[in-house]
């Protein structure tokens, strides 16, 4: 049961003003009062601890996937000790499914920026980098543009607001590589080096990009900042799902009939999201969604009544909320090609350091072929779960969990399918 | 044949150079710079990279070689990468891919003949809600596709037009 009231929803990050993107535009509708708020108010804000108390409170849960509150990261960094500390902005969005911090970048890039400058100053940070997918030059070209902006206006650089805070701020563009999207995968990217995950310890907060304190967000989850600030914590707290608030860009994409991304309260149930989207394309029967990303575990339609898009409701059935990535099947989508296509994109995307994932990928890959071609044995299915569970938690990132999640959710749902097409008779009698 | 940047491409790594404590991190935009400038990466170009850097040859070349958009060897003068991956497979990505392959007389990887288009499947370009879509020489998006609006890509680009950036609204929003 949701209580959610969306109906009356007024999206707050990516709001229908004309221009939004323009600094004037977004400096008119009160944008970077938080930010002057948060240097210039000594009363109201006691320092740095102060706007990360604030944040805590709101409990904004990462929206790259993980869902880990963003003020208790912000906390994790060390003591300032006079060198240099760093924020990485993610906006690699790449799980399939997900494209949703584009439209930030396209229509308020000034609130993320705005976002990642409160960041900054709450970690004493003193440089920011935001590493945006390459494949995005559009975006990239539009955040070079803003950030721009935001120099020529005194928002980033030295002394903002007369202040003592001062931060730089680039954009770093990716090359076409999934794993980037993996925090210290990028922050090896943003290095110059190939994407090689890292071993965890030690964990950015005390060695990140060239050794010195870093802290790695969304995109998303720094555009909720200046609000939080603005408006307060219960503010944002009062939004959407008790355990997972706020506001959330939901990417809709699949079978209906007005695809796209919007921005509603968290704990929308996700049959009435789908209703938002224009309901199924050609009137065709719902057959199964995939809530977060591709790696979420994906669930059956008669898996979904009552099912709201929070971690905590979609747990109770077996999977996650991931990025918010929502991609929609019809009663006519083949489960096996769907599968063998996603395993695919995890056998591209390994970065090939761990075994288990360069080797287990490929392997999950080949077997599902195989059945896609009516050249699999009912044992395979067996195998490739069994291959899952050699994969999952071996590895140095969670790509090869991501790779394997997938495999044995969909299998188990949809064993009959599966079975259907493995026609090959194993141990024939001689 | 020797490459060589020009003294704008080597004011502009410089600037690149500026953004970061070391000079390792410029490696990926520097190609970047390269790869603007010679429409590829080859191996010559990967050594112009690290003599200009000041970086070890082997460096530059894991580096070019680990990411997919960077072109290692020669492309089309215009490269077609077409999305299949789980929101455009569903939506009728390989029939687009299908489509061109049949259109071009190639199949995806190759390059035409006349070296006017190469034709690539890849994996998810962040578009779902707008699939099926294709990107074209790493840069513009063209979303919503249907043989007919392929089929004036084709003649668009062989006409040497510049691709416009397709704005897709948000679906809630009237004014923007």
């Amino acid at each position: 049961m949701s209580t959610v009231d969306w109906k009356n929803y007024q999206p707050v990050l990516l709001p229908d003003i004309k221009d939004l993107y323009k600094i004037d535009i977004y400096t008119k509708n009160g944008g970077y009062e938080a930010l002057k708020s948060i240097l210039t108010d000594k009363k109201k804000w006691d320092g740095p601890k102060a706007v990360i108390e604030e944040v805590k409170n709101a409990n904004i849960r990462g929206r790259g996937g993980a869902g880990f509150n963003a003020g208790l990261k912000w906390s994790f960094m060390p003591p300032a000790d006079g060198g240099p500390r760093y924020l990485a902005c993610n906006g690699d969005e790449s799980e399939p499914g997900t494209f949703k911090d584009r439209k930030i970048f396209e229509y308020n890039p000034h609130v993320f920026i705005e976002g990642a400058l409160i960041a900054a100053y709450a970690m004493e940070v003193t440089t920011i980098y935001v590493y945006i997918r390459g494949e995005y030059k559009s975006y990239i070209d539009m955040m070079e543009k803003a950030i721009s902006d935001a120099y020529k206006k005194g928002f980033i650089g030295k002394n903002i607001f007369k202040s003592d805070f001062s931060v730089d701020f680039y954009v770093h563009s990716g090359a076409g590589a999934y794993i980037c999207g993996e925090e210290t995968s990028m922050l090896e990217s943003l290095e110059g080096k190939r994407g090689y995950p890292r071993v965890k310890p030690p964990f950015p907060a005390q060695k990140g990009l060239w050794g010195r304190p870093t802290t790695i967000n969304n995109i998303e989850t720094l555009a909720h900042v200046p609000n939080v600030i603005n408006k307060g914590a219960d503010w944002f707290k009062a939004i959407g799902a008790e355990n997972h608030p706020g506001p959330i860009l939901y990417g809709i994409s699949g079978h209906v009939n007005n695809p796209g991304v919007y921005e509603l309260p968290s704990g929308i149930p996700v049959l009435d999201l789908i209703e938002v989207a224009g309901g199924m394309k050609n009137g065709k029967k719902l057959k199964a969604v995939i809530p977060g990303g591709s790696s979420t575990p994906i669930l059956r339609a008669d898996q979904l009544d009552g099912i709201s898009m929070d971690s905590d409701s979609l747990r109770t059935v077996g999977s996650m909320l991931g990025t918010a990535g929502m991609v929609i099947m019809d009663e006519d989508t083949d489960i096996v090609d769907v599968l063998w296509r996603i395993a695919h994109f995890y056998h591209h995307e390994s970065c090939g350091q761990c075994t288990p994932c360069r080797e287990g990928t490929g392997w999950l890959e080949k077997i599902l072929l195989k059945i896609k071609n009516g050249e699999g044995e009912v044992r395979d299915l067996d195998l490739l779960l069994d291959l899952t569970t050699q994969m999952e938690g071996r590895t140095i990132c969670a790509l090869a969990d991501a790779a394997a999640w997938p495999v044995r959710f969909t299998i188990n749902r949809f064993r009959d399918e599966f079975e259907a097409r493995c026609t090959k008779k194993s141990h024939a009698v001689a | 044949m020797a490459y060589e940047f020009t003294k704008e491409d080597l004011k502009e790594i410089e600037n690149i150079k500026a953004k970061y404590p070391e000079v390792m991190p410029a490696t990926l935009p520097t190609l970047w710079v390269a790869q603007r400038r010679f429409g590829h990466v080859e191996p010559e170009v990967q050594r112009l990279v690290a003599a200009t850097l000041g970086l070890p040859e082997a460096h530059v070349h894991g580096v070019a070689n680990f990411y997919t958009q960077y072109y290692k060897v020669k492309k089309g003068k215009h490269v077609l990468d077409v999305c299949t991956c789980l929101s455009c497979q569903l939506c009728g990505g390989y029939d687009i891919l299908h489509h061109l392959e049949d259109k071009l007389g190639i199949k995806a990887g190759e390059t035409t003949e006349d070296g006017t288009f190469t034709l690539n499947q890849v994996e998810c370009l962040g578009a779902c809600g707008y699939a099926p879509m294709l990107q074209v020489t790493n840069d513009r998006y063209v979303n919503h596709l249907t043989k007919e609006k392929v089929d004036n890509l084709i003649e668009k680009l062989k006409n040497g037009e510049e691709l416009e950036y397709e704005q897709i609204k948000m679906p809630q929003h009237k004014n923007i």
